[in-house]
């Protein structure tokens, strides 16, 4: 028998007044899997994503992550998730250290723990020399890896990334997208918005939001079948093209 | 792991985060130790409503020998800095004008004679009133002296004719500040402020500062509960508001010998109470904002109302009742009270316990709200 979703969303919508950023949109993600959030700019992908996190209600219908409702429920949500946004939310005047000792200490590790986990991570990023270094001081890429590290650093079951690679270069694109494999392997399931077509490429599974509806959820290679295109690129192109919206 | 010592360890990690950021920005560690050093010697000098320096212009038409003793005794008085001469009160009028006087005595030809014939004589005084205070003060002093000469020359004649006057002579005495000065009463007060100022405008700045940063969406994605993190913003500006306040003991000893006449210790737990009470304000002007210019402009016009609504400057005893029943919504006017009351008068905690409670409600209510208007999303 397959293992319970750990994300279900049914029929979540939300309205800002008279504007509906997401309307009423279904869909589940499994354990382990790495699934891509797409949609164009304004397409209501941060505002879904935002519900799921427990960060803004629904105006209607439930999700539940990790098998808690995010509306009755969403400190309970809050404890079995990891969050990285595209406003990198790393304390700029604290060092590596201290980010991560603050949020290990946040989500309830023991100082012991956090101290051994550090360590590790640190070699593993390549950043045991930056240590003590503040985090103003790092450049972009590096502060990406560390702000993604963080939000996996208590091994939360999902993690929730927001365009987490806006604004770097593609190799180091490359070597985020080998951190997020490493954390999909260690059964952490990946939620990840993106406008980069080629990181679609890399997930399971990929949905395409339009003004504010999924319009198509599916593997990327049968995305491509149905629409008879050769690359995401297109497929994306071919949806988003018929966006009211933008 | 068990609950409860979970939750310790949480706000453990918050707070020293706290700390960390505090004393890491480069600019508040010198306002920590500048801002009271002008605040407590430079203020209670400026401040003072004393009114000293005055320039009297005196047009003396008598030229006699009691005349030029009035002039005499009014140019030795130690708060009339000037004294000039005028010829004419046209003169003397112009002289105000170009601000060299703030008083004209103008003494009528005749003063000498019709003193020695035993009628009346009449000095005529002019003030300056744009600044009410200072004239209203000053025409004192003048009434004082010149009721001091009269007396004394009754005193004389009398004498010589011998007869003596029976007189009431009124004694006053001054408790609590013998020397009648307004260096005592202004430093308790300004103690007050400055914690005011700090521990007010840092949380009014530190909550929407993260909004700026987007850190708060990071925290808010996190179990975090909602008093941990304002308890973790409000601790550090706890032992700030207290380390001020020890810092400006020092400094009003060391400045002008002033040393609390109450209990240190009840000065502490008034102190608390109301760093609780500024502080929680600005967390919650700051969970309303969001921006940090819109929290500094907010808390700005708090502060301005609290200062002068507090009776820092002016006695709250003459303000109109209608403004004196606003400051009973004024957390600052408690504290200057029982500053005051503590430094000058030595009481005690259970002369001062009304202020206490006021102080306490207060901060049960701006502290709830601090944590209530925090939204997590």
């Amino acid at each position: 028998m397959k293992a319970k979703p750990v994300i279900i969303a049914q029929g979540l919508t939300k309205r800002f007044g008279t504007f509906t950023a997401t309307d009423h949109i279904s869909f589940h993600v499994d354990k382990g899997e790495i699934f891509g959030f797409l949609g164009a700019n304004g397409a209501g992908k941060t505002t879904a994503m935002r519900m799921l996190c427990g960060l803004s209600r629904p105006t209607e219908g439930t999700a539940t992550v990790a098998g808690f409702d995010v509306c009755r429920e969403a400190e309970q949500v809050k404890r079995h998730i990891g969050y990285m946004s595209q406003k990198f939310a790393l304390y700029d005047d604290l060092t590596v250290y201290e980010n991560l000792r603050l949020f290990g200490g946040i989500y309830g590790m023991g100082g012991k723990a956090i101290r051994e986990k550090a360590v590790f991570l640190l070699q593993e990023l390549g950043l045991a020399t930056e240590r003590d270094t503040r985090v103003q001081a790092l450049p972009l890429g590096w502060k990406q890896k560390l702000a993604f590290s963080l939000s996996i650093f208590h091994e939360p079951k999902i993690v929730f990334l927001d365009e987490p690679t806006g604004g770097v270069d593609p190799v180091t694109r490359r070597q985020f997208w080998e951190l997020i494999y490493r954390a999909a392997d260690r059964g952490i399931t990946v939620f990840v918005t993106t406008h980069y077509m080629d990181e679609a490429e890399y997930c399971d599974r990929v949905s395409i939001m339009v003004d504010g509806q999924i319009e198509a959820l599916d593997t990327p290679s049968a995305l491509k079948r149905r629409f008879g295109a050769d690359t995401m690129y297109d497929v994306f192109l071919r949806l988003a093209r018929t966006a009211r919206r933008t | 792991m068990n609950q409860p010592n979970y939750k310790l360890m949480i706000i453990r990690y918050l707070i020293e985060k706290e700390f960390k950021q505090l004393l890491r920005n480069p600019i508040l560690l010198p306002v920590f130790l500048v801002l009271p050093v002008i605040m407590m010697t430079v203020l209670p000098r400026a401040t003072t409503q004393e009114v000293k320096n005055l320039h009297v212009c005196i047009v003396d038409h008598d030229h006699s020998t009691w005349s030029a003793r009035l002039v005499h005794k009014l140019s030795a008085f130690p708060f009339f800095s000037s004294t000039w001469a005028a010829s004419s009160y046209r003169e003397a009028l112009h002289h105000m004008e170009a601000g060299r006087a703030d008083f004209i005595i103008e003494i009528g030809p005749g003063f000498e004679r019709e003193l020695v014939a035993g009628r009346h004589s009449r000095l005529r005084i002019a003030v300056n009133a744009v600044n009410g205070v200072q004239a209203g003060l000053g025409s004192s002093y003048l009434m004082h002296l010149v009721a001091d000469y009269a007396a004394r020359l009754q005193a004389e004649t009398e004498g010589t004719s011998g007869h003596g006057a029976a007189g009431i002579e009124v004694v006053s005495r001054c408790l609590y500040n013998a020397g009648l000065d307004y260096k005592a009463f202004m430093v308790p007060g300004l103690m007050a402020m400055l914690l005011t100022l700090i521990v007010g405008f840092l949380p009014a700045l530190n909550i929407v500062g993260e909004k700026e940063k987007g850190t708060i969406e990071q925290i808010n994605v996190t179990p975090v509960r909602r008093w941990e993190f304002i308890l973790s913003k409000l601790v550090p500006y706890w032992c700030v508001g207290g380390f001020i306040l020890a810092y400006s003991m020092l400094l009003a000893r060391l400045a002008f010998g002033m040393v609390p006449a109450g209990s240190i210790g009840t000065i502490f737990l008034f102190a608390t109470l109301f760093t609780l009470v500024v502080s929680s304000l600005g967390l919650m002007v700051s969970n309303y904002s969001d921006t940090t210019r819109q929290a500094a402009l907010v808390m700005f016009f708090f502060l301005v109302i609290f200062i002068l609504l507090g009776g820092l400057l002016t006695p709250v005893a003459s303000m109109p009742s209608w403004a004196q029943t606003l400051t009973l919504a004024n957390p600052l006017r408690y504290f200057i009270d029982a500053m005051r009351a503590l430094y000058l008068k030595g009481s005690t905690l259970r002369d001062l316990f009304p202020l206490c409670r006021a102080l306490a409600i207060y901060a049960v209510i701006v502290w709830t709200w601090a944590i209530v208007s925090y939204r997590k999303h």
